[in-house]
C-alpha cells in the first residue's frame, strides 16, 4: 500500500511541522511536496495524452505519413536504378564523361534482358522517358529483341535502334542510375540539365510551371482582397444588427457555406455562360445585343468570380466573431473626444478587427492557393492554377514524382507565407472565432 | 453465457454467409454514362443470369487512373478494368496485368478461332478489345440551317461557321484534328507529329481558334455545351453524340471526316481479388453475341468480325445502327487510327507543351 500514489489533494496539505531539516517542504506523509506535485501532474498529463492519442494517431497516419511519402517521392525514383543494377555499377565505376565501352553495353544488355524477362522494362522506359521524351518504346521494343543480340554489343545494340549510341541518352541513364535525383524539382521550376550536366531553362514553349505558380499566387491575393472588400461590410452589419435580424442574415451567409462546392460552381456556370442567365437578362434589358454576349466564364474572370464566392464565408466568419467582441463604447469615446467617424473607424475600430482579418485572409489565401475543382470547371485555359497541373500529373501523365515536386513547392510557399505572417502580425493574434 | 455463445455463433454465420456471397461477385471498373449502361445491359445482366455471379459496375472518368493507383499501392480492389490501348500496353509492359491467351477466348459461332475473328492487330498480350470508337465532330444543325459544315477543316473556319468550338483539354485529341484540317493525310498524322516542325504546325493551326475554344474534360461535357448553345461545334465521342441525337432527340449532326479511332479493352490486374471469375467475365463479354448486343445500346463498333452482321436496330426498335457505326466502311476512309506506341513515348512531352500553350 505504501507504494501506491497518495491522494494528490492530500499531498498538498502541509503538515504543521512540514519543513524538513534540509529546508524542503514536505507533505503530510513526509514526502517532498514538489515530487508529489510532479507525480500527480504526470498522471494528469498521461490521461490527457491518452485522450488526444486517437487524434494524434489519425493525424500521423492520414497526414504526416502521406506528406512524408510525397516529399520522398519528389526526390526518390528508383524506376531505373532498381531494375538496371549492372549498368548502374558501370556508371559508379566510371566518371562523368567516359564514353560507354563494350563493358557498359554488355551491362546494359544483361539488364535489359533481365528486366524484359520479369516484365518491368516498361517501368524503366517510363523513368527515362521523363527526362528524354520518345524513349519509352526504345526500351520496350529493344526488350523484345534483346535475347537475339550477340556481342560485340557496342555494335549490335545501336543497330536495333540508333538512339542507343546517343550520348544524351547515356547522360540521362547516368542521372537515373541513382534513385535520388533533383531533376523533378528542376522540372517543376522549368529547368533541366543539358548534356554537360549544367542546369538550364527549358525551351520557351515548354515553360509553364513558374508562370502558373505566379498566376496562382497573384490570383489568390486578388481573391483574398476581394473577399475582404465584400466581406468586411457584411461582417460589420452582422455584428451591429440586433441579434434576431443578424441571425436571419447569418443564415444567408451560412446556407451557401453548407452547400456543396460542386453545386455552387455549377450554379455559376448556369449564371455566367454566354447563353446563361446573366447574359440573357442583359440582352433582354437591351444592354447588350445578341451578338456581343459577355464572356464571363471559361477564363480567368470565371475563376475569380466563382472562387471569391466560394471562399467569402471563410473571410466573413472570423471577421464577424472578432467584431462581435469589440466594445462599441470605444468608438463612441473617440467620437466624443472629437474624432470624425472616419478617424474613429480608422484608428479605433479597424485596428481591433485585425486579428479576425488576419485569420480570414490567411484562411482564404491558403485555401485559394490549393484550389482545384472550381478552376478546373470554370477556368478555361487562362484560369487554370498550379493545382490543376498537379492533378494532370497525378491522373493523366502519371508522373507522380513531378506532381509531388510541384506540390512540395506549393507547400513550401505556403509555409514561408505562414512564417512571414507570424513575424509581421504574430500567429498569437489569429482569431478564428 | 449460453446466450453469448448463441449470439457469437449467429454473428459468425451471417458474417460467413456474407463472405460467401462476396466471393460470388466481381467488380468491374468502366467509364460512366451511356457507355457503361450499354455494358450493364449487354454484358453484366446476361452474365449474372447465366452464372449467378453478381457484377458491381464502378464508374470512373478514366478507369486507367484508379487501376494505376491500385497497382502502385499494391491494393487492387477490382477484377476487370475497361481501358484504352496505350495504358493497356504500358501496364502490360510493367508486368501489372494478367496475360491472356487468345486460344482461351470463345470462337465465333461458325467456329473461326478468336485469333482470326477479332479485327487485325486488335488483340494484345494482356488485353481483349471489346469496341472501337471514334472521336468525331458534332454540330448543332439549327446554327447552320443552310450550308452545313462537312469537313474537318470547317471546324477551324469560324468566319464561315460562326460560334465557339468545344475541344478536349489534352494533346491527344486536338493535335491530330489541327493537322487534318491543315491538309495532312490521315495516315501521315503520327509521322508528322514525330517531328518538331509537325508539332509546331499543329499548334499554329490551333492558335487560329484558341480564343474561340471552350475546353472540356469529361465525355459528357461536350454534349452539354452543345445543348446549352455554348458552342456551335465540338468534338465528342461518337457514342455520346448518338445518344444525344437518338435517345434525347437533339438537333445534332456528325462530321465523320477525320474521325479519331480508338479502342477499349478489358484487362485483368495481376493481383485482382477474383482472377478466375474475372477471366470468365472477359470471355463472356467479348463473345460474338455480347459484342453485337452492345451495339443495340450504343453506337460503338464491335471488335469481332462475326459480330458485325448481327448488328440490327437500336434498343428503341426503329433506328438502324449501321450508319452510326464508326467502323462503317465510309467512315473509315479518312479515319486516323490511334498509335499507342507514339503516345506512350510522347504523351508526357506533348502534354507539357500543350499545357504551356494553353496557359500562355
Amino acid at each position: 500500500m505504501a507504494n501506491t500514489l497518495p491522494d494528490p489533494h492530500a499531498a498538498i496539505v502541509i503538515d504543521a511541522g512540514g519543513v524538513a531539516p534540509d529546508g524542503q517542504l514536505n507533505a503530510a506523509d513526509g514526502r517532498s511536496i514538489s515530487r508529489a506535485l510532479g507525480r500527480s501532474q504526470r498522471a494528469a498529463r498521461r490521461r490527457a495524452f491518452l485522450l488526444v492519442l486517437p487524434l494524434l494517431l489519425f493525424i500521423v497516419i492520414t497526414f504526416v505519413v502521406p506528406i512524408g511519402q510525397m516529399l520522398a517521392r519528389s526526390v526518390y525514383n528508383d524506376g531505373f536504378s532498381a531494375r538496371m543494377p549492372a549498368v548502374g555499377e558501370w556508371f559508379a565505376a566510371h566518371p562523368v564523361g567516359t564514353p560507354p565501352d563494350e563493358a557498359a553495353y554488355a551491362a546494359l544488355v544483361s539488364d535489359l534482358a533481365k528486366s524484359a524477362a520479369d516484365k518491368s522494362i516498361g517501368v524503366v522506359g517510363t523513368r527515362i522517358n521523363y527526362d528524354y521524351p520518345g524513349t519509352r518504346s526504345l526500351f520496350t521494343s529493344t526488350g523484345r529483341k534483346v535475347d537475339d543480340l550477340r556481342p560485340p554489343f557496342i555494335e549490335t545494340l545501336p543497330k536495333v535502334n540508333a538512339k542507343w549510341a546517343d550520348p544524351a541518352l547515356w547522360a540521362v541513364m547516368r542521372e537515373a542510375s541513382r534513385p535520388l535525383t533533383p531533376n523533378f524539382y528542376l522540372a517543376a521550376m522549368d529547368r533541366t540539365k543539358n548534356d554537360a550536366g549544367k542546369v538550364v531553362q527549358v525551351a520557351p514553349q515548354q515553360r509553364v510551371y513558374l508562370m502558373l505558380f505566379l498566376r496562382t499566387f497573384i490570383l489568390s491575393l486578388v481573391i483574398t482582397g476581394l473577399t475582404f472588400i465584400l466581406g468586411f461590410p457584411i461582417a460589420h452589419l452582422l455584428a451591429t444588427l440586433p441579434t434576431r435580424k443578424a441571425n436571419l442574415l447569418m443564415v444567408l451567409v451560412l446556407l451557401p457555406f453548407w452547400t456543396s462546392l460542386l453545386v455552387r460552381t455549377t450554379a455559376w456556370i448556369v449564371l455566367l455562360q454566354q447563353q446563361g442567365v446573366i447574359n440573357d437578362l442583359l440582352v433582354w434589358l437591351g444592354f447588350l445585343d445578341n451578338g456581343s454576349r459577355l464572356q464571363m466564364i471559361y477564363n480567368r474572370t470565371g475563376t475569380l468570380i466563382a472562387m471569391t464566392h466560394v471562399l467569402l464565408p471563410f473571410m466573413i466568419l472570423p471577421l464577424y466573431s472578432v467584431m462581435r467582441s469589440i466594445n462599441p463604447s470605444y468608438e463612441r469615446a473617440a467620437r466624443s473626444l472629437g474624432a470624425t467617424s472616419w478617424t474613429a473607424f480608422r484608428r479605433v475600430y479597424f485596428p481591433q478587427t485585425l486579428p479576425g482579418l488576419g485569420a480570414g485572409a490567411l484562411l482564404v489565401f491558403i485555401l485559394a492557393v490549393g484550389y482545384y475543382i472550381t478552376p478546373a470547371l470554370v477556368g478555361g485555359s487562362s484560369g487554370q492554377l498550379i493545382s490543376n497541373m498537379i492533378a494532370v500529373h497525378m491522373t493523366e501523365t502519371l508522373n507522380w514524382s513531378l506532381a509531388a515536386a510541384l506540390a512540395a513547392l506549393l507547400l513550401g510557399g505556403v509555409l514561408i507565407l505562414y512564417y512571414v505572417y507570424d513575424r509581421l502580425v504574430g500567429i498569437d493574434n489569429l482569431k478564428l472565432g | 453465457m449460453k446466450k453469448l455463445l448463441f449470439i457469437t455463433t449467429l454473428i459468425g454465420c451471417t458474417a460467413g454467409s456474407a463472405f460467401a456471397q462476396q466471393a460470388k461477385s466481381i467488380n468491374v471498373e468502366s467509364w460512366c454514362g451511356a457507355y457503361s449502361k450499354s455494358e450493364v445491359e449487354a454484358y453484366n445482366k446476361p452474365f449474372t443470369e447465366k452464372t449467378g455471379i453478381v457484377v458491381n459496375m464502378i464508374d470512373s472518368d478514366d478507369p486507367q487512373t484508379p487501376l494505376t493507383a491500385q497497382v502502385r499501392a499494391k491494393n487492387v480492389s477490382s477484377d476487370v478494368f475497361d481501358i484504352e490501348v496505350a495504358p493497356a500496353i504500358r501496364l502490360c509492359d510493367e508486368g501489372a496485368l494478367v496475360e491472356i491467351n487468345p486460344d482461351d477466348l470463345p470462337p465465333a459461332p461458325d467456329g473461326t478461332p478468336a485469333r482470326d475473328d477479332f479485327l487485325p492487330d486488335t488483340l494484345h498480350d494482356c488485353a481483349v478489345p471489346n469496341i472501337l470508337w471514334g472521336t468525331v465532330i458534332a454540330y448543332d444543325k439549327t446554327k447552320f440551317p443552310e450550308n452545313p459544315p462537312t469537313k474537318a477543316a470547317d471546324f477551324f473556319d469560324t468566319e464561315k461557321f460562326p460560334g465557339k468550338r468545344g475541344l478536349p483539354k489534352n494533346p491527344k485529341r486536338t493535335l491530330y484534328l489541327a493537322l487534318i484540317a491543315d491538309g495532312v493525310p490521315a495516315d501521315k498524322i503520327f509521322e508528322t507529329l514525330d517531328t518538331p516542325e509537325g508539332v509546331d504546325q499543329a499548334f499554329k493551326k490551333l492558335d487560329t481558334i484558341k480564343k474561340d475554344v471552350v475546353w472540356w474534360e469529361a465525355g459528357a461535357q461536350p454534349m452539354q455545351l452543345l445543348a446549352d448553345g455554348e458552342v456551335s461545334m465540338t468534338t465528342a465521342y461518337n457514342g455520346r453524340v448518338f445518344d444525344a441525337m437518338v435517345a434525347e432527340k437533339k438537333p445534332f449532326e456528325v462530321i465523320w471526316d477525320g474521325q479519331y479511332m480508338d479502342m477499349n479493352m478489358f484487362v485483368i490486374p495481376k493481383d485482382a481479388p477474383n482472377p478466375e471469375l474475372a477471366m470468365e467475365y472477359v470471355k463472356f463479354a467479348t463473345a460474338t453475341e455480347q459484342l453485337a448486343n452492345q451495339a443495340k445500346w450504343i453506337s460503338y463498333g464491335p471488335a469481332r468480325k462475326s459480330s458485325a452482321p448481327l448488328i440490327g436496330k437500336y434498343s428503341d426498335g426503329v433506328t438502324d445502327m449501321a450508319p452510326h457505326m464508326p467502323t462503317a466502311p465510309e467512315h473509315l476512309e479518312t479515319a486516323v487510327f490511334d498509335d499507342p506506341e507514339f503516345w506512350a513515348d510522347h504523351d508526357a512531352e506533348l502534354t507539357e507543351r500543350f499545357n504551356a500553350w494553353l496557359a500562355g
